[in-house]
């Protein structure tokens, strides 16, 4: 991994941590009684804070997945090369594009 | 037993997992986009016992990635010494205590 990946790597994993501990307890209490459309609308729609969490913890997810698998694919596939960083670089975009429409979905729902 | 082994597999492992479902996740959250009856359509679907489940194993998979990677992080960054095989163990009760929390109040 070059030191500009590594890097990315853990900033992506520093602001996860965060992310992640905060979308597990939201996931939690959210979860009680079952969930509804209506319940996840009530904390998304029009929220600004929620927007701006979730816009940040997509673009981590998307920098660094696609780094993690890079990693996976070249140790244990042994498959690098433009091919494989290329593929990455596509997966990267995509679970940011995707991410992203989720989370304005729920925003403007 | 090698623990650091354990670690660096248990974090592959759960990362993957997690790269193949996230997304999904995300396309199952944009089916808002149809309409709030598309997202309760798409969320009647984890009332099945089996996505249930398999909805904890996930839950368990991202708290025990979240916690092993703290544990790299503490490691490299905040030059920890740990018992390594304390630390992992204490990693892998963190993602079973999470995807029970998870399993006992969804159910």
């Amino acid at each position: 991994m070059t030191s500009t990946l590594f890097l990315l790597q853990r900033a992506s994993a520093a602001v996860l941590a965060v992310a992640v501990a905060v979308h597990l307890a939201t996931i939690v209490f959210a979860v009680r009684g079952g969930l509804t459309a209506g319940e996840v609308l009530a904390r998304t729609h029009g929220n600004a804070g929620y927007l701006a969490f979730y816009a940040m913890f997509v673009a981590a997810v998307a920098v660094h997945g696609p780094i993690g698998l890079r990693n996976v694919l070249r140790e244990w596939l042994g498959w690098r090369g433009r091919a494989c960083d290329t593929a990455l670089a596509v997966f990267a975009l995509a679970l940011f594009a995707l991410g992203l429409r989720a989370v304005i979905a729920l925003y403007l729902a | 037993m090698q623990f650091g082994f354990v670690a660096a597999l248990l974090h592959r492992l759960s990362g993957i997992a997690l790269a193949i479902f996230v997304p999904f996740h995300f396309l199952a959250l944009a089916t808002t986009l149809n309409g709030a009856n598309a997202l309760d359509n798409f969320l009647s679907v984890t009332n099945d016992p089996l996505v249930k489940l398999s909805e904890t194993g996930l839950v368990g998979a991202l708290a025990l990635h979240m916690a092993l990677g703290l544990r790299v992080l503490a490691i490299e960054f905040l030059g920890v010494r740990e018992r390594t095989g304390a630390a992992v163990s204490a990693c892998i009760g963190f993602g079973f205590v999470l995807g029970l929390s998870f399993l006992l109040n969804a159910g």
